[in-house]
């Protein structure tokens, strides 16, 4: 029989990624002095610790089928809640608790929406954007910074790796990281190894199908999109680490930063295929991007322009695998 | 008499007609008759109700592109960004930072501008009929780079210029009414004119509630979403030209912001069904003046303008909600029982 | 093999609504250890029954036994739980999960720490996989398998939730012959095994080859049951039609006489050796103005896939199409359309109405393509047509502004035949024209048809009904296996003649 799609989707695209990303690291080393580094590339994942961790979040929600346009919000809600509520006394371990909390709400609520009133997910989780994106300024118009000393530890802790004497062998990650780990690693085990991760990609596969074979489909929609804005709270979490203030204009559009990181780790938009390490990979290729702009000394905006063109890139090439397993599986029907 | 009445209230532009009175009425009450006056300065009309029309002048236009969209069953959330495109061209047209061989041309800074909206909703247009990506990612795509785009054409300073022309374009009057509201007059005059005098509305119509079957009775389903597309990017960046036009300058991180939602919105009130089918966007465009009336009101209410966004999206979802079969079902069940739940399953 | 009572149906009646009545005091019974075919035309009641008792559809009355004990079944997954378990002709898997997976998915081995146990997964699923003789690479995704080796896999499913009872509902429709002998060989080993097997089929020449015993049910009710060794082909094609031999052909001397006289005209349609990869093979179909042809065959045989051909929803691969003469592709079904096409499609809810639009809309649409977006049609000129068809198709609606959606399945049907009547087509193919319609709109409906052929139109005429294709048409074609497999015409046509090469074998 024909060797087909999804597989080789998931697996083309994994492994352009991953040679991109090593082609993008060499360039980028001989280009520029300094680049070549344990440091630029440990740097990776501390700049962009919050942006896998939303970006594994997504995934569940893409790989169901769905789509979630509010985590960027959620990332902003959860920073300017926090900054808010340690400014008025409260202490972290209280406080980070109940931004995890409104996490999980909003995305149940989103999430029964979308699954039991069959209302759009775009629909449902643009309007969440707003409300979210609308709370902040009702907080607070200006940014709050964060003086709190576990926020302040977090912040600036960090573990130095030194792998050699010289000065490119050595680098430092800091604590928050961590996080990021943990939720890779949680995030790998839940789809590859519990019922409601298999139930998840089931749905990607075939929703209908899916109820056929008994598994429960609510609750698992449901629970990818709590997922989803569990994780992007928990993204907050870390970007307050990361910049130790709330504000209420933080990432917008991230949305797209985070999609773009699962489809070029290999998620299909369609549902189905997809892997949170893979997104990991998607996350850290657009580290690398906003590296070289930086050593470019280019405008910002050109990471935008360029991960968008990636994006688009990559939507296409699936696409374009898509309709040829299809067209050969026809001629392979047709032969049989 | 009565049939006509009848007639009248199932239209569906009866009850954004309506609400949009019963806002003014409230406005006038809360203001004493205020909020009604019009004066008259240097022949021009001023008042509420006249910048009511004159700031919903962009929303109105992208509400009018927005429906047809939303009415094949897709989104469009990428006006904003074409917005902020093109303002930035024509700015740096005008102040000659861009081709400078035009000499600053204003007619074909707008052209030109208008040109780049027409691309943007072509290349939108083409990843959702030809490449079939779903339209929220498809248009998300422009949503992000676009902005960056601008900010590239801009090199990334917010513009400002000097020439009365373009400025006319927001602040200029004739015959004592704003210019906007000519823009508005003739772009959606067009549309319906459009849509009365060919079969547009019917092939629209019929995409939406099912392109299946609208394929086999011989409909381009392909083209008409390209159309549709590019024409709401054509429609998104003329209100782009009068967003510039108002700040005299282009403001490439702020111009068009958010507006996506309102445009849903006003859509949304206008009675649209936000999956796709029937569709008027006559309702739409009474349901941006909502929409920027419900802006004035609260504003003048003193309430900060930070909730406005809020009060935005949770009107989205109850209407959504109140369109949901679904919904109407399980509110049967809850408030009718068990007789009711019957009735409801049979619908 | 011994006769053990398996399951019993006694009784069962389920209507929809109050006019449609899918079972009416309905039986079945099914013993350990056989393979019991349940047939009958569409719309006899089989795929109610089979929804009735895997919990899909409630019954109105009725009494389900399996092994003696009472049984209820709310959900497919309830019906799963106590044994029934049910293989669709679509494959009811994810194409994206792994051949193993597919089969555990829902109660995967677990590891010490609650972990799924894939390799003990995998390692099951290829034990279980080699008990019906397939060696597959179960770690790979289902859709790198054709679609027999996914139905088995399917099969493979079923049977290993500790199912009693195994109903396979059109299975081989997508099969080709070795698949169909490896499916069966698979089906023979379970029933060896004690499993009770319900085969729904389309396919005559299998219900021979596999099965013990046959029910027939008609029209919803319980025909009988009968040894598949004790009962000829004819005789169970005349129980399932409701005619016996003799009186099928006296039905059909009244039926030719209802043909009006009408001489065919010249060739419109002509079809040389033309293909479309996947659907249909080196097809020859010519079709005259002023001719009812019949396109008969089993599901899958081309007979719907030649009509997508010819409206260009489906492009030509290999060979010529010519109409009226001239060589022509056609890559929309607006081209078709503008070469006076029309096609009323088998689905009619997915493909024909436009649901949420009014009558009057519906009718106007497809003139309206054709004459494009400019010239368009006034409401009140819709209004005319919709009223004119309305009136000459009996549609029953208050008013041409009534949504068709609103309406009974056969009046929209009548909705969709007056949207292309008002093109006013050289050739008018209808798919299914009647399915799921009330006995009296079928027979208006046929009528009409005969009416319009008698006008000088050419109209192509597709049905699982063979009555109705003999009463409606001179020529049948037949296909078999995607291509055209004989021709009967004349004083030829004859439930018989029809069936004999349908079937590809004896008719005695």
């Amino acid at each position: 029989m024909s060797r087909i799609k999804n597989l080789r989707i998931k697996n083309v695209s994994l492994t352009m990624t991953i040679v991109l990303f090593l082609v993008m690291f060499i360039f980028g080393s001989a280009r520029y002095d300094h680049f070549f580094s344990l440091s630029t590339f440990l740097n990776l994942f501390n700049d962009n610790a919050y942006l896998m961790i939303a970006g594994i979040g997504i995934t569940f929600v893409l790989i169901t089928g769905g789509i979630d346009i509010s985590i960027s919000s959620t990332i902003a809600f959860t920073g300017v809640f926090m900054a808010f509520c340690l400014e008025k006394g409260m202490p972290s371990y209280v406080v980070i608790p109940i931004a995890l909390l409104i996490g999980v709400i909003v995305g149940a609520v989103q999430g029964s929406l979308i699954h039991y009133y069959k209302l759009q997910p775009f629909i449902v989780t643009l309007a969440g954007q707003f409300l979210m994106r609308g709370l902040c300024v009702v907080i607070s118009e200006a940014s709050i910074p964060i003086t709190d000393p576990f926020f302040k530890f977090m912040a600036l802790g960090r573990i130095s790796i030194k792998l050699g004497d010289s000065k490119a062998l050595n680098g430092k990650i800091y604590y928050y990281v961590l996080i990021f780990a943990a939720v890779l690693v949680t995030g790998l085990y839940v789809l590859k190894k519990t019922a409601f991760g298999r139930a998840i990609y089931a749905i990607g596969g075939s929703e209908q199908s899916a109820e056929l074979m008994g598994l429960n489909v609510a609750r698992t929609k449901i629970g990818a999109y709590i997922i989803s804005s569990f994780c992007a709270a928990l993204a907050g979490v870390v970007f307050s680490f990361y910049t130790l203030a709330g504000y209420g204009l933080q990432n917008m559009g991230m949305e797209l930063d985070a999609i773009s990181s699962a489809v070029i780790g290999g998620t299909l938009l369609t549902g189905g295929v997809g892997s949170v390490f893979g997104t990991a990979v998607g996350a850290m290729i657009q580290g690398i991007i906003q590296t070289i702009v930086t050593y470019e000394n280019l405008n910002t905006w050109w990471t935008k322009v360029t991960i968008a063109g990636l994006l688009c890139f990559f939507i296409v090439v699936q696409r374009i695998i898509t309709v040829r397993a299809d067209a050969m599986k026809g001629k392979a029907a047709a032969a049989a | 008499m009565k049939k006509r009445l009848s007639k009248l209230s199932g239209s569906q532009a009866f009850w954004p007609v309506m609400i949009f009175l019963a806002i003014i009425l409230f406005n006038t009450i809360m203001t004493r008759g205020e909020f009604l006056t019009i004066s008259i300065v240097d022949g021009h009309f001023y008042g509420r109700i006249i910048d009511i029309f004159r700031n919903g002048g962009k929303l109105m236009i992208l509400a009018a592109g927005m429906t047809m969209v939303l009415a094949t069953g897709g989104t469009d959330i990428s006006v904003g960004s074409v917005m902020a495109i093109s303002g930035a061209i024509a700015c740096s047209i005008i102040n000659g930072n861009l081709l400078p061989g035009l000499g600053g041309n204003v007619a074909m800074a707008i052209i030109l501008a208008i040109l780049a909206g027409v691309t943007c909703g072509l290349w939108n247009g083409f990843l959702v009929s030809q490449i079939k990506i779903q339209p929220i990612v498809a248009t998300m795509i422009l949503l992000v780079a676009g902005r960056g785009i601008a900010q590239l054409i801009t090199n990334g300073k917010i513009i400002t210029i000097n020439s009365d022309a373009y400025y006319f374009i927001n602040g200029g009057y004739i015959l004592g009414l704003p210019f906007p509201l000519y823009i508005v007059l003739f772009l959606v005059g067009l549309l319906l004119l459009f849509v009365q005098k060919t079969a547009f509305g019917l092939f629209l119509e019929s995409i939406g509630c099912n392109p299946l079957a609208s394929k086999f009775a011989g409909i381009k389903v392909n083209k008409f979403l390209l159309a549709i597309y590019t024409i709401s990017g054509a429609f998104a960046s003329v209100a782009g030209l009068i967003e510039s036009a108002g700040i005299k300058g282009a403001d490439c991180n702020n111009a068009g912001l958010n507006i996506e939602l309102d445009a849903i919105l006003a859509v949304a009130i206008g009675g649209t069904n936000l999956m796709g089918g029937r569709f008027s966007i006559f309702s739409s465009v009474i349901g941006a003046l909502i929409v920027q009336s419900i802006t004035t009101t609260v504003l003048a209410l003193g309430v900060p303008a930070a909730y406005i966004r809020v009060l935005k999206a949770v009107l989205i979802i109850v209407i959504c909600l109140a369109q949901s079969s679904k919904f109407k079902v399980s509110l049967g069940k809850i408030f009718v029982g068990k007789r009711g739940r019957k009735e409801a399953v049979a619908l | 093999m011994s006769h053990v009572k398996l399951l019993t149906m006694e009784g069962i009646s389920k209507s929809f609504g109050k006019a449609v009545v899918a079972l009416d005091d309905v039986r079945f019974e099914l013993e350990k250890g056989e393979i019991h075919a349940l047939l009958g035309e569409n719309g006899a009641g089989k795929s109610t029954l089979i929804k009735v008792l895997t919990g899909v559809e409630e019954r109105d009355e009725g009494e389900v036994e399996l092994e003696g004990e009472k049984i209820h079944p709310r959900s497919t997954n309830e019906a799963q739980q106590i044994g029934i378990s049910t293989v669709y002709q679509e494959v009811n898997l994810c194409p994206n999960l792994s051949v193993a997976e597919n089969i555990y998915i829902g109660r995967a081995p677990r590891q010490k720490f609650g972990g799924i146990d894939w390799a003990r997964m995998n390692k099951d699923a290829e034990e279980l996989l080699g008990r019906f003789d397939l060696k597959l690479d179960v770690t790979k995704s289902l859709d790198n398998y054709s679609v027999a080796i996914q139905q088995m896999v399917a099969i493979a499913r079923a049977s290993d939730i500790k199912a009693r009872v195994l109903i396979l509902d059109e299975p081989t429709s997508s099969l080709s012959n070795v698949e169909v002998d490896k499916l069966f060989s698979i089906m023979k080993r379970l029933r060896q095994e004690g499993m009770g097997i319900i085969f729904v089929t389309h396919f005559l020449d299998q219900v021979y080859e596999v099965t013990d015993r046959i029910t027939v049910l008609r029209n919803g009710r319980y025909i009988g049951t009968y040894k598949t060794s004790e009962l000829t082909r004819m005789e169970l094609v005349s129980k399932m039609i409701g005619k016996d031999y003799a009186s099928l052909n006296k039905s059909l001397q009244e039926s030719r006489e209802e043909k009006k006289e009408t001489k065919a005209g010249n060739v419109f349609i002509n079809m040389k050796k033309v293909s479309h990869q996947g659907s249909i093979n080196d097809m020859d179909l010519t079709i005259s103005r002023g001719e009812v042809l019949g396109l008969s065959g089993l599901l899958g045989s081309g007979r719907s896939e030649t009509a997508r051909v010819l409206f260009g929803i489906d492009q030509v691969t290999g060979g010529e199409l010519e109409i009226n003469g001239e060589k022509v592709h056609l890559k929309h079904p607006l081209d078709a359309i503008k070469k006076d096409l029309a096609f009323c499609p088998e689905n009619r809810k997915t493909e024909g109405i436009i649901g949420d639009l009014s009558i009057r809309d519906n009718i106007a649409l497809a003139l309206q393509a054709k004459k494009g977006l400019f010239k368009k049609i006034s409401k009140k000129e819709a209004q005319k047509i919709a009223d004119e068809y309305i009136k000459k198709l009996e549609i029953k609606t208050p008013s041409a502004d009534q949504l068709i959606k609103n309406l009974s399945g056969g009046n929209q049907q009548k909705v969709i035949l007056a949207r292309w009547l008002a093109t006013n087509p050289q050739l008018l193919m209808l798919d299914e024209p009647t399915r799921g319609i009330d006995i009296g709109t079928k027979a208006e409906i046929q009528k009409i048809v005969i009416d319009l052929a008698a006008q000088g139109m050419a109209v192509l005429f597709i049905s699982s009904e063979l009555d109705e294709e003999l009463r409606c048409c001179k020529r049948i074609v037949v296909l078999k296996d995607m291509e055209r497999a004989g021709e009967v015409a004349g004083d030829e046509i004859s439930e018989g003649a029809v069936m004999q090469i349908m079937a590809g074998g004896e008719a005695s």
